[in-house]
């Protein structure tokens, strides 16, 4: 097992590369300008010399090496002298990689940026699981009942109205009509106390339950499936002859076998989680990463984006990678060499 | 073994373990946008037998003709639409919840398919303590010890205990199952077709097993099969399903030499003769037409429709299970 994810540690570099290479490549083909935003008065070779001055001057492979060099060399080190309270070599004059719009380090952004996503989108996957399970297993359990057409029902519409529009009607709903909840995600509050506690539970309410009920409506529909296909296995009869319970039937031997492939399946949607859901992140003022990258998109800090999908990239082939590891710790039929 | 028959028909009725009488297992039919019931498959069709202690029960009969049904049924894998089970005087169609639960440690089911009906997750050793978890009090030291002694029993090495179902080839994950089965010392073992996926190599293995076990443990088996020179083997008494009905029920050796119903004689006339030179002029009875459908049954006689010398009563009356003489039973009404 170690073996197989140190190998596959060692083909992900290649394939990151080539990834890296892309991207870089892409955002260098549009059509962007990183002094489009400027006021209409800054005369041209003025933001020609902007441009040079973020270092557009060079040609297209030495731009691409020297973030390279950034990324992989220079932030890395800067990280380990912050962890240690050490400096390596000409710590001061290291360039790091920095955003074009807001002249700081893009990393520190980033880092900057984390927590309110994992809290507000990371809440909202592990509230969608929670909900998902049991109503996978309840409809599978009680196939064509009441319960699974109407869970049937509300997990069409919630992945087929996109999150953009249940954002803005539950925001209509409870903010503007009833005005329960407030509608715009203060990132400064700070809790403190248990009033402060419940100001940040009512404010997270809305952003999590909207991806949540989306998440759940997919990974809902997975597990019913899987359900379905376990419960009419010959083993689940070998179960049932044997006199076991009919609770142990249904949690120890058909949700044990149906949770292998949900399990994946959930592994594989964690990148999703730091990518943020970056129009609901928009619609509730969130600002995490989804926004930053809007943000980065908007105005062409090309190092911004570059660096931000970047790592999201790094995030999808690790997880694949964990989802495979986990399957293979979950399934004994599967034994990676 | 035909004197065991023979002691067995001669011992009275207190050797009985098993009674089955009327039972039928029908399964509603749904069809159309309101999934209204149109109609009911007769799986299996008011079916009656006894089944005596130590005995092997064989019941044979094509494919689809209710054999796996009227098994499962028996055990209340399903939920029989009629008729009544007494296992050992208890009425097993009435038991629900945890009597059942209960019961489950006096009968038990070896299944056809030994790769599907393993838990792909579960270890051999946590396959065969399952039913010891659930129905005894033993210690975890004692249920190890049960488990190895019950792997050594069906001729396995105890110390695959800690392997996974996929390891084994079928043969051995049907001595697992065998095993399972045995976990509970059970009285009465439905064997579903124990052999049917097995190559004939292995078949030999694992029937023998069954006969050593039966003798050792004095069990008793109702043992489902297509395989008529299979049955021939390894029970004492035969009992021929037809659409979902019993044509004939006798012991072994009267069944072979002088069947009565005239599906029980076209089906041993397809079983070949081992000598080319009588096999060259055996003659064969080959019945005419396709079986017809369980939803759809013939009026009367299900066998009307192929019958070689059915008549007009036979098209319109359903004929009785009666017995002939001791222990032969037929539902013909030429006979």
């Amino acid at each position: 097992m170690l073996n197989y994810a140190i190998r596959r540690l060692l083909f992900a570099i290649p394939t990151l590369l080539i990834i890296s290479f892309l991207i870089f490549a892409i955002l260098d083909l549009a059509p962007n300008d990183p002094t489009g935003n400027l006021p209409l008065t800054i005369p041209p070779e003025v933001r020609e010399k902007i441009r040079m001055a973020l270092g557009l001057g060079d040609p297209f492979p030495i731009r691409y090496l020297k973030w390279l060099q950034q990324f992989f060399i220079n932030e890395p080190l800067n990280i380990i002298e912050q962890a240690f309270g050490i400096t390596i070599g000409d710590s001061e004059n290291r360039l790091r990689v920095q955003s074009w719009a807001t002249r700081s380090p893009v990393v520190d952004l980033i880092i900057e940026r984390t927590p309110q996503t994992l809290w507000v989108v990371g809440m909202s996957y592990v509230v969608g699981i929670l909900i998902a399970i049991p109503i996978g297993v309840i409809s599978a359990y009680r196939q064509y009942s009441v319960f699974d057409q109407v869970g049937t029902f509300i997990s069409m519409i919630g992945f087929s109205v996109p999150t953009f529009f249940t954002g803005l009607l539950f925001i209509v709903i409870f903010s503007s009509t009833l005005g329960w909840l407030p509608s715009i995600y203060d990132t400064t509050h700070e809790v403190t106390d248990f009033a402060s506690f419940w100001f940040q539970v009512k404010q997270m309410i809305m952003p999590v339950m909207v991806l949540a009920l989306f998440n759940a409506s997919q990974l809902s529909r997975f597990m019913r499936a899987s359900m379905l296909d376990n419960l009419s296995q010959d083993y689940v009869r070998t179960a049932r002859a044997k006199g076991l319970k009919e609770k142990v039937v249904l949690l120890v031997h058909v949700l044990r076998n149906s949770l292998i492939p949900v399990v994946t399946v959930i592994a594989l949607g964690i990148p999703q989680i730091f990518g943020g859901a970056i129009i609901t992140e928009q619609i509730f003022r969130v600002n995490g990463l989804g926004q930053l990258l809007i943000v980065g998109i908007q105005g062409a800090d090309i190092p911004l984006v570059q660096t931000l999908t970047f790592i999201f990239a790094i995030l999808i082939v690790f997880f694949n990678l964990v989802a495979d590891i986990v399957y293979g710790m979950l399934d004994p039929r599967i034994r990676y060499e | 073994m035909t004197q065991q028959a023979s002691e067995i028909n001669s011992t009275a009725e207190d050797q009985v373990l098993l009674q089955v009488s009327n039972l039928s297992m029908h399964f509603p039919i749904y069809q159309g946008l309101m999934r209204r019931q149109v109609g009911e498959v007769k799986a299996v069709d008011d079916i009656s037998f006894d089944t005596y202690r130590g005995e092997t029960l064989g019941l044979v009969g094509e494919s689809g003709c209710g054999k796996s049904t009227a098994g499962r049924a028996i055990l209340k894998l399903y939920q029989p639409t009629a008729g009544r089970v007494m296992l050992d005087g208890v009425d097993v169609t009435q038991m629900e919840g945890e009597q059942l639960r209960a019961l489950r440690t006096d009968m038990q089911m070896i299944f056809q398919d030994p790769q599907a009906c393993l838990n792909p997750r579960m270890t051999v050793g946590s396959i065969i303590a399952e039913p010891l978890d659930e129905h005894t009090r033993l210690k975890r030291a004692q249920k190890r010890e049960r488990v190895r002694e019950l792997l050594d029993a069906v001729g396995m090495n105890p110390a695959f205990e800690n392997r996974y179902p996929h390891e084994f080839s079928g043969g051995q994950r049907q001595r697992i199952g065998i095993a399972r089965a045995l976990a509970l010392e059970p009285k009465f073992i439905v064997c579903d077709e124990p052999i049917a996926a097995l190559d004939v190599s292995i078949q030999a293995q694992v029937v023998n097993l069954l006969e050593d076990l039966q003798s050792q443990l004095n069990l008793t088996y109702l043992f489902i099969s297509h395989d008529l020179s299979m049955v021939r083997h390894i029970a004492d008494r035969i009992a021929v399903m037809y659409l979902g009905k019993l044509v004939e029920l006798a012991p072994r050796q009267r069944l072979y030499s002088l069947p009565q119903h005239p599906y029980t004689k076209a089906l041993l006339s397809a079983v070949p003769e081992p000598n080319p030179e009588t096999e060259a002029v055996r003659e064969r009875i080959i019945l005419q037409g396709d079986v017809p459908s369980p939803a759809n049954p013939p009026s009367g006689c299900n066998f009307s429709t192929r019958c070689p010398v059915a008549e007009a009563r036979c098209r319109t009356e359903i004929p009785a299970w009666r017995e002939l003489d001791s222990g032969h039973f037929v539902a013909c009404h030429m006979v």
